[in-house]
This record gives C-alpha cells, sequence and structure tokens, in this order.
C-alpha cells in the first residue's frame, strides 16, 4: 500500500534532492524528503497528527493512513503520556483515553511500523520521561527498525539532549525540537544547531488547540528561524482549516495539524464516520498548503 | 524557556541586591510573623522514647504555614519582573491562601489551580482564596490532585508568559525554581539552629519534617546539611502502605525521572508514565519530588521515609491532646517520623520537628477519621467504615 498519490518512494527521491537543506543528506529520512519533494512542488508540506492508541491502536493507525492518502506528507504519531503540559483539552482528552485503554509504548512503535510500512514518512511526537525510562539508545534502535524518521520533543532542552542527538546521529533520526514566539535569537541559533528534519515552529505562546486565526508571530518567527538554518521550518499550533494551512504555506515549509483531527475523531459517532471526518479535513488542508503561494 | 532565563536573571539580581532583601526581610518580620517560635513539647515527647522534642512553629506564621515564606520572596519578585499578575498550584491549598493573601498585599492579580478533589477536601481553603479576592479554577482532568494542578498552572503561563509569575510552592519544577524557593525557605532552618542551641544547649540529633514536594523539609533541613552529626529525616506520605499501591511516598518507593521540568525521583510506571497517588493529607500527594531531596537521598545525606494515614492521624491527635497544638495533616506525618526515630534514638535524644502548617484546614477530615461527629468515615466517601 502506498499512501502517495503520485507512488514514489520518499527515500529515492533525495536523489539530487531540490531543498539541498539536509546537513546528511546520504542519509536523508523519510521526512526530509518529503519536505523536498514539496518544496519542489512550491508548496509547504502537510503534517498531520493523531495520538497512538486514540481511538484505538489500530483506529490511530488507520486514522493516520486516512491522512496520508488524503494529502498529508508527514505524519506525527503521539506517544501518550500522563503529563502533555503543552496539549490543550481536546489532546489531553484523546491521550487521555488511549493511556485509559492500555496503550504502551509497544503500541506507539507498532503504529510507526504500520505507517512506515505503507511508505508514509513518520515521526514520533513524546514528552521526554517515556523515551528516558525506555532507554535512550534502546528507543532510537526501536524506532528504527520501526521504520520512523524520528523524534519531535517538546519538553527535551538542547542542554539535557546530548545521549538523544548520538542515538539520533548513529540511527539516523531526526531529532526536531520546538522554538516559540518568545524565543531569543541565542536560543534559536542553540536549537537549530541541534535540529534535523525540521524546526517545528510554535506559532503562538499557549498550547494546542485550533484558533480562530493565526497568530501574527508565526511569520515573524519563521524568518527569525531563516536566519540560523537551511532546515525546513514548520509551524503548528492553532491551525485547523483549508484557509489557516494557506496563509501558513505562504510563509512557512510546512503546516502542522493536530488537535483539528483529534477533535473531528472525538466528534465522530462511529470509527467510519471518524475517519470520513478525518479524510475529508486532510484534503481540505492539502489543497490549503497547495493553494498558500 | 527565555521566561525561565527571565526569571533566573531577575533572581539572581535581587538575591544580591540589599534593597530586595530588606523589603522581604520586612514583610516577613512584620507581616509573616518571623522568627516564628521553637516550643519544646515533653508531654508528645514521652510517646517518643522520652527524648526531647522541639517543634519549629511554622504553623504560627501568617497564613498558617511555612508558605507565606516562599510566596512573599516570589510576589516581591514578580513585582521586580514588571509583572501583574502570578498564578500557583495547590495541593492543600496552603500554598494557594499563601499566595492569594501575598497578591492582596502587594496588589497583584492572582489565579490559583487546584485539584478538583482537594476543593473538596480542602474546601475551607478555597474559601479563604476566594476572599482574598484570588480566582480559583477546580482542575478537573487526570487524578485531579496536584500534580494535575500544577500541570494546568504550566499551560496557563505558557499562554500569559508576558504579564503572569508562576509562583510554584514547592522546591519543584524548571530551574531555577527549586533553588529559589529553597534560599526562601531556609530562614526556618537558619532559625531553628539557633534557637535549638540555645535551648538545649547543643544541636540536634535529627532534624524532621514531611516531605511531598518537600519545601518545609529543604527549609529546615539546609541550614544542617553541614553538620554531619545531624541526622535529617524526610517523613513521605505512605498512604494505605506499600503493598496498596496507595502512596505517594516518592524517594522511598520511586524511580529516577523527569517530570515538571525538573530529573528527580518520581512515582512512575516502566513506560515512565506518572503513577496517581494517594495521601490523607492534600499537600503530600505528588509523585514527585524537589530535585535536591533525591540528591539527599542519593549522596545518603537524607534518609526519607514512609509514613502511613493511619501513623500520621495517630501522631496528629497526640499532638493535639499533648500540647494543646493542631498540627497540619501533613506536617503530622513528620510528628509520627519524631515518634520512631525518638523511641529509636532513646532518651538522650534532641528531635528538632518542623510543624509546617496549623490544621484549622483539616478539621473536616479529622472529624471523619476520628468520627467526631457520628460515623467514622476515614476515606471521606461518605461510606462509613
Amino acid at each position: 500500500m502506498t499512501a502517495r498519490a503520485d507512488g514514489s518512494s520518499p527515500r529515492a527521491s533525495t536523489a539530487g534532492g531540490s531543498g539541498g537543506s539536509s546537513p546528511r543528506a546520504s542519509t536523508a529520512s523519510a521526512v526530509t524528503a518529503a519536505f523536498e519533494q514539496a518544496a519542489a512542488q512550491d508548496r509547504a508540506a502537510l503534517v498531520g497528527y493523531v495520538p497512538a492508541g486514540f481511538p484505538s491502536v489500530d483506529g490511530a493507525i488507520e486514522a493516520a493512513l486516512a491522512m496520508a492518502e488524503a494529502g498529508a506528507d508527514v505524519i506525527e504519531i503521539g506517544l501518550p503520556y500522563s503529563d502533555p503540559l503543552i496539549d490543550g483539552p481536546v489532546i489531553q482528552e484523546a491521550v487521555h483515553r488511549a493511556l485509559t485503554a492500555g496503550t504502551k509504548v509497544a503500541d506507539v512503535l507498532r503504529t510507526v511500523a504500520a505507517l512506515a510500512a505503507a511508505g508514509v514518512p513518520t515521526l514520533i511526537m513524546t514528552y521526554w520521561n517515556p523515551v528516558e525510562q525506555h532507554g535512550v539508545p534502546r528507543f532510537a534502535a526501536d524506532l528504527a527498525r520501526a521504520g520512523g524518521s524520528g523524534l519531535i520533543t517538546p519538553d527535551l532542552t538542547p542542554e539535557e539532549a546530548g545521549p538523544w542527538l548520538t542515538a539520533a546521529a548513529e540511527h539516523h533520526l531526526d531529532p526536531v525540537f520546538l522554538v516559540a514566539p518568545s524565543s531569543s535569537d541565542s536560543r534559536i541559533e542553540l536549537i537549530t544547531s541541534v535540529c534535523g528534519g525540521f524546526v517545528y515552529a510554535a506559532s503562538l505562546m499557549g498550547i494546542t488547540g485550533a484558533r480562530e486565526s493565526v497568530s501574527s508571530q508565526a511569520a515573524d518567527l519563521v524568518s527569525r528561524v531563516r536566519k540560523h538554518t537551511r532546515l525546513p521550518v514548520a509551524v503548528g499550533v492553532g491551525v485547523s482549516s483549508g484557509t489557516q494551512a494557506a496563509q501558513v504555506a505562504g510563509f512557512a515549509d510546512g503546516v502542522i495539524v493536530g488537535s483539528a483531527f483529534v477533535h473531528r475523531l472525538l466528534a465522530a459517532g462511529s470509527p467510519q464516520a471518524g475517519l470520513a471526518a478525518v479524510r475529508d479535513l486532510a484534503a481540505e488542508l492539502a489543497d490549503g498548503v497547495r493553494s498558500g503561494r | 524557556m527565555s521566561a525561565l532565563e527571565e526569571l533566573t536573571s531577575a533572581y539572581a539580581a535581587a538575591k544580591v541586591d540589599p534593597a530586595f532583601q530588606a523589603e522581604l526581610s520586612a514583610l516577613l518580620s512584620g507581616y509573616a510573623g518571623r522568627p516564628t517560635l521553637l516550643t519544646e513539647v515533653p508531654r508528645f515527647a514521652a510517646h517518643a522514647g522520652g527524648c526531647r522534642v522541639f517543634l519549629k512553629r511554622e504553623d504560627l506564621c501568617h497564613t498558617g504555614s511555612h508558605k507565606i515564606n516562599n510566596v512573599l520572596g516570589q510576589a516581591l519578585l514578580t513585582k521586580r519582573l514588571g509583572k501583574t499578575r502570578v498564578i500557583a498550584e495547590t495541593g492543600a491549598g496552603q500554598h494557594g491562601v499563601a499566595t492569594a493573601t501575598a497578591a492582596a498585599l502587594l496588589g497583584l492579580d492572582c489565579t490559583v489551580y487546584m485539584g478538583e478533589e482537594d476543593t473538596r477536601r480542602q474546601a475551607l481553603n478555597v474559601v479563604r482564596m476566594r476572599m482574598l479576592g484570588a480566582e480559583v479554577i477546580p482542575v478537573t482532568i487526570g487524578s485531579r490532585t496536584l500534580k494535575d494542578a500544577m500541570n494546568e498552572a504550566f499551560r496557563n503561563w505558557v499562554s500569559t508568559v508576558d504579564y503572569t509569575h508562576y509562583c510554584i510552592g514547592s522546591v519543584g519544577g524548571p530551574h531555577p525554581f527549586p533553588m529559589m524557593v529553597r534560599d526562601f525557605q531556609r530562614v526556618i532552618g537558619v532559625e531553628a539552629r539557633e534557637q535549638v542551641l540555645q535551648a538545649a544547649g547543643r544541636l540536634p540529633d535529627a532534624v524532621l519534617a514531611c516531605v511531598g514536594g518537600g519545601s518545609n523539609a529543604i527549609g529546615v533541613f539546609h541550614a544542617f546539611i553541614p553538620d554531619r552529626g545531624v541526622a535529617l529525616v524526610g517523613c513521605e506520605a505512605g498512604g494505605d502502605g506499600q503493598d496498596t499501591g496507595r502512596n505517594a511516598a516518592t524517594l522511598s518507593f520511586g524511580s529516577p525521572g523527569v517530570l515538571h521540568g525538573m530529573r528527580t525521583v518520581i512515582l512512575q510506571d516502566a513506560d515512565g508514565q506518572t503513577l496517581a497517588t494517594h495521601s490523607i493529607s492534600a499537600g503530600l500527594d505528588y509523585p514527585g519530588v524537589g530535585p535536591e531531596h533525591a540528591w539527599l537521598a542519593e549522596t545518603g545525606r537524607a534518609s526519607y521515609r514512609p509514613i502511613t494515614d493511619a501513623q500520621a492521624m495517630e501522631a496528629f491527635s497526640l499532638l493535639c491532646r499533648t500540647e494543646g497544638i493542631i498540627p497540619a495533616i501533613e506536617s503530622a506525618h513528620a510528628l509520627a517520623g519524631a515518634l520512631q526515630v525518638g523511641r529509636d534514638l532513646g532518651p538522650d535524644a534532641v528531635l528538632l520537628v518542623n510543624l509546617s502548617g496549623r490544621g484549622d484546614k483539616d478539621v473536616d477530615i479529622a472529624a471523619r477519621w476520628f468520627g467526631h461527629l457520628g460515623d467514622r468515615d476515614p476515606r471521606g466517601d461518605g461510606v462509613p467504615e
């Protein structure tokens, strides 16, 4: 099963890649390839998020595949955690349900493996403690074996990231860190110097969840980040519609959407209705990222 | 991160600024009631192997606990940062009340996050905070206790950081909080060390304090750390005991991990998920502990022991009836520890116990536990024993 409409292998497309943003092109991840492919098409990449284990382990896999089939270039699988500090009520609720249903780290890895096997570039978004308890080298090895591209780590600072950066380099995984509008230029310099794959720019000071409009801080943040790195910059937090996706795609290399997908799954009356709603939203957002420039 | 960097540098400047220290010192003596008393409790001590027991009376601080020491420091710092609002998490409500008090005193807006479970079992403190003009937001996610209140306060802080200072109540959270709160609380041990020397003519054999996050404990321990002959004993919430899994004794039963921006010891499962905790005292019902306590435990400089709900309530009752002092249930854990340590050390021992708070807020829980108003209902779930 191939998730991409054009059927191309993301890894193969890095040969002579147009973006030239990867510091280690020979081992570039599927995620890097996906961003390069989007750039080659003069558009932003669409990144979709769903937590593993929600609405069930298989349900999350189906939802992520539905997103990818409808146009998401990259999938971010959330590792459900008991204390999701940067998440708003929608993702908190989904994660709470996933944990209550008994979702384990092994299920998260199985989710990644299922998506990677389908050719979908996939990362894990995780708070740090579960990685540390699994063992950092072991987590990296397991993630690489599952075919995952890397980790997004919202509560890991570069100062504390040494063991993870070593393991990531060994397994050719992307260490994705977050920058925020409050990040100073020196902070951005430090973060981008250790980032791989792309830079996750939080569009505003706040927790995840849909907002009525895209924060005006986002464009400014992206341009500040670009002064320090050639990595793609993807904007997340608060984007929920095709119109907003188009707006963000006008200035960023990627558009990250999480809560809006999760909200549709929470609101759906049945698993089928949930998948249909996710597919519709992904298609709307995919149109958005193609019309932003 | 930028807010933490801003706070770190503002605190570093304040720490060495004589004007800041003078202002804080004036508030501590003229408003909070420092220095607090040291009280010897011989009738209580008779049950602790006949040793001498001294209580450091933080229960006599304005607002009823040691929490005011830290809050006054952070509230002054909030003004220095040019911010107009403080937020706080609270378990038993003592830190929330102290924060609401300091906010009223200094003209700051105040929002307190409190687990819904705790707003129920410490309802008196919810009323106090609201009387003081604070907004109290019950937190309805997770276990609805202190940990979840802290999560919610962090979430609010990232959205309001321009004008809000997060006044963390314990020696936990990201740097500089554990160090800063420790500094604001160490006055307890500095005073107590001098007072014990004067009263007993020597240093105590052991210093005891209850440990949830660990702010009163680090406050009383810190001045004694160089005194190698003084045992430092932290008393954690043993809840229903180790075997039941219903406890909050982090250093006794936990393992290293990361929570709330700190690397410390936490109660967690194999996947790194934070475990649900239980304690009869809302203030100790937390699955982490300040990193400096984790360090003291690892180096062996301090020891930590679990005290069950039943042991704490027995010590609570004993202090009421032998000395006419109603302790907070949190502090009763330290009293229970003193009964154990005193019996171990014998009649020549001198113990210092930090009585971190008073028990007015706990009358409801105590009434149910002891059946003072009718049937015993120790869990407070309406099901009599």
